[in-house]
């Protein structure tokens, strides 16, 4: 029974502390990402104050964070849209790709790390958060703008890459070498490929069978669907996030709608409680030995999301400050690359300080990464666009140019 | 002229309208998948860019589209007019003396005589558009009559007290 009090007493004191961060970061108009991360920092092995009895209950809240993220996520695209997006978006994706998963990759081999750590850290440097950037892009009222959908189509592509690299991460982590990789990639693409043409077949279907109507009865059984696809999906190693991403899917319509802002509160409940695990499982006196390589991996790869964003919006006819919008808005990594960090921390097989830098780079990108965005308002930028303009317009243009 | 509007999908977001004026700025709507929708100006200097994104309310959206829809409409019974020429609108007021008060508009026969046509009833205020030949004319009712000169006049001797068939 005493273990029990204590318990509630360190979720209810963590959560309240949640609150007030939040609230501080709303303030400052920041993602409140960076302060639970932190908060997990101070509160867990090695922290100032470390929380022993409630640590399961992290644990567990956690895993249906990263589940709810990303139903979420699939509850935000219709089936149609991932479809329709994919031809047009597919080259500034692969450029994406390229740019981004490579120098994270390439990172982790410099470091000397093996093969399966340098998958997992193109993970983390290729995705950007699609939660901070749509809120940037809303608080600087861009939502408007030609280059935002270059920089949604991008965000889509990663999401729908996600559903194809989590399953193949999950299996290499759990050991099953090339060929059961192999097995995995392809049930996954067969999974995700079924879904989506079930999705924009019959995705009414499914949809109907859970009324919009009653709010409670839809809650139960989104959820309850959720979790009980994610759990399959894990136990056919395909994980359980892209098992909640394809259920997020294949629900449309009033469904869809509804019961998006009946999850929303416990998304943020469980995403919150979700970045705190990762800080509180992440050793703060791991954090100083790379914090220089987290921060030379941060410039390598903003500047590389930038360039992304830049010739997306170039292929698609953007003048040159839409470019640098649409580049620096894509810099924030965040609950992705913790997702794919935290999948290589559970599965214990992989680099002990991998951790330690991914929380690391996804703290500086993402609270760097939203003060970037609002470079391109400042007036002294534009000015240095249009001198740039002019000096390229009276001499003529070099033939090695990494931008041109 | 047809305007040209262009849409956009914005996954995850809405799907955002937008249309370049004769005068050369860009603007648009985007509408949100929750029901909100923000009018949009794009900046002169940078086509790219929004300079104002104003969040509308399902009350403001509405009010703005009966301002606009309206003014419309006006713009363009002036142009029929214009185009049309000759053919005129007016307002002719059925008086206590007239032989029509209480009787059905099918009765005058007015279209038949003249060839102008009764396009609308004003009564206290309120506006009757396109009547059928059921409507019963009291008097002080105003009608809208669309047609020639010679027609107008026509309807005018009908509903005043000089009707020779009344």
């Amino acid at each position: 029974m005493h273990d029990f009090t204590t318990l509630l007493i360190e979720v209810g004191a963590l959560l309240l502390l949640l609150g007030l961060l939040s609230r501080l970061s709303r303030r400052f108009g920041l993602s409140p990402i960076p302060l639970y991360l932190l908060a997990g920092l101070a509160f867990g092995h090695g922290g100032l104050l470390p929380l022993d009895a409630s640590e399961e209950f992290f644990a567990v809240g956690a895993e249906i964070g990263v589940i709810l993220l990303l139903v979420m996520l699939g509850l935000e695209y219709s089936a149609n849209e991932l479809v329709g997006n994919l031809r047009s978006a597919a080259p500034a994706g692969l450029i994406d790709g390229v740019l981004n998963a490579l120098p994270g990759a390439g990172f982790a081999l410099l470091l000397g790390w093996d093969w399966v750590a340098a998958l997992v850290l193109g993970g983390i440097t290729w995705v950007s958060s699609s939660g901070v950037i749509a809120k940037v892009l809303a608080d600087l009222g861009r939502l408007g703008n030609r280059e935002t959908p270059v920089i949604l189509s991008v965000l889509v592509i990663e999401d729908l890459a996600m559903a194809l690299y989590l399953p193949l991460v999950t299996a290499v982590l759990a050991g099953t070498g090339l060929l059961g990789g192999g097995i995995a990639l392809t049930v996954a693409v067969g999974t995700v490929l079924i879904v989506l043409v079930v999705a924009i077949r019959y995705g009414h279907l499914i949809s109907s069978a859970l009324s919009a109507k009653d709010p409670e009865a839809l809650l139960l059984g989104v959820l309850g669907l959720t979790l009980l696809i994610a759990g399959l999906a894990a136990s056919l190693q395909v994980s359980a996030a892209v098992g909640a991403f394809l259920v997020g899917i294949a629900l449309s319509g009033p469904v869809a709608h509804h019961a998006t802002e009946l999850l929303s509160p416990l998304r943020d409940l469980f995403a919150a409680v979700f970045f705190v695990f990762f800080g509180l499982t992440t050793d703060p006196q791991d954090i100083p030995p790379v914090l220089l390589p987290a921060l030379a991996l941060a410039v390598v790869t903003m500047a590389t999301k930038t360039l992304t964003g830049y010739l997306a919006a170039r292929r698609v006819g953007i003048a040159e400050p839409g470019r640098w919008r649409a580049g620096l808005a894509l810099v924030p990594r965040g609950e992705f690359s913790i997702v794919i960090a935290g999948l290589a921390v559970a599965a214990g097989s992989v680099e002990p300080r991998l951790a330690a830098l991914a929380a690391t780079y996804v703290l500086i990108t993402v609270v760097t990464g939203p003060i970037l965005a609002r470079l391109p308002d400042f007036p002294w930028f534009k000015r240095w666009l249009r001198t740039r303009a002019a000096a390229q317009r009276r001499e003529p243009t070099p033939v090695v140019d990494s931008l041109h | 002229m047809r305007v040209r509007v262009e849409q956009t999908a914005l996954p995850g977001i809405g799907v955002r309208h937008d249309l370049v004026t004769e005068s050369g700025r860009r603007l648009g709507v985007v509408s949100h998948r929750n029901g909100r929708r923000d009018l949009v100006l794009y900046d002169p200097d940078d086509p790219d860019a929004c300079q104002a994104d104003i969040p509308l309310t399902d009350d403001e959206a509405e009010a703005l589209a009966d301002i606009l829809g309206a003014s419309l409409m006006l713009g363009q019974l002036s142009g029929l007019r214009e185009q049309a020429a000759g053919l005129l609108t007016e307002q002719i007021a059925i008086t206590a003396g007239s032989p029509y008060v209480n009787r059905k508009l099918g009765d005058t026969k007015a279209r038949t005589r003249t060839s102008a046509s009764i396009v609308a009833v004003l009564r206290e205020g309120e506006v009757i558009v396109s009547p059928l030949p059921s409507f019963r004319f009291a008097a002080g009712d105003v009608v809208v009559v669309v047609g020639t000169r010679r027609g107008l006049d026509g309807v005018s001797a009908i509903l005043a007290d000089s009707d020779p068939d009344g």
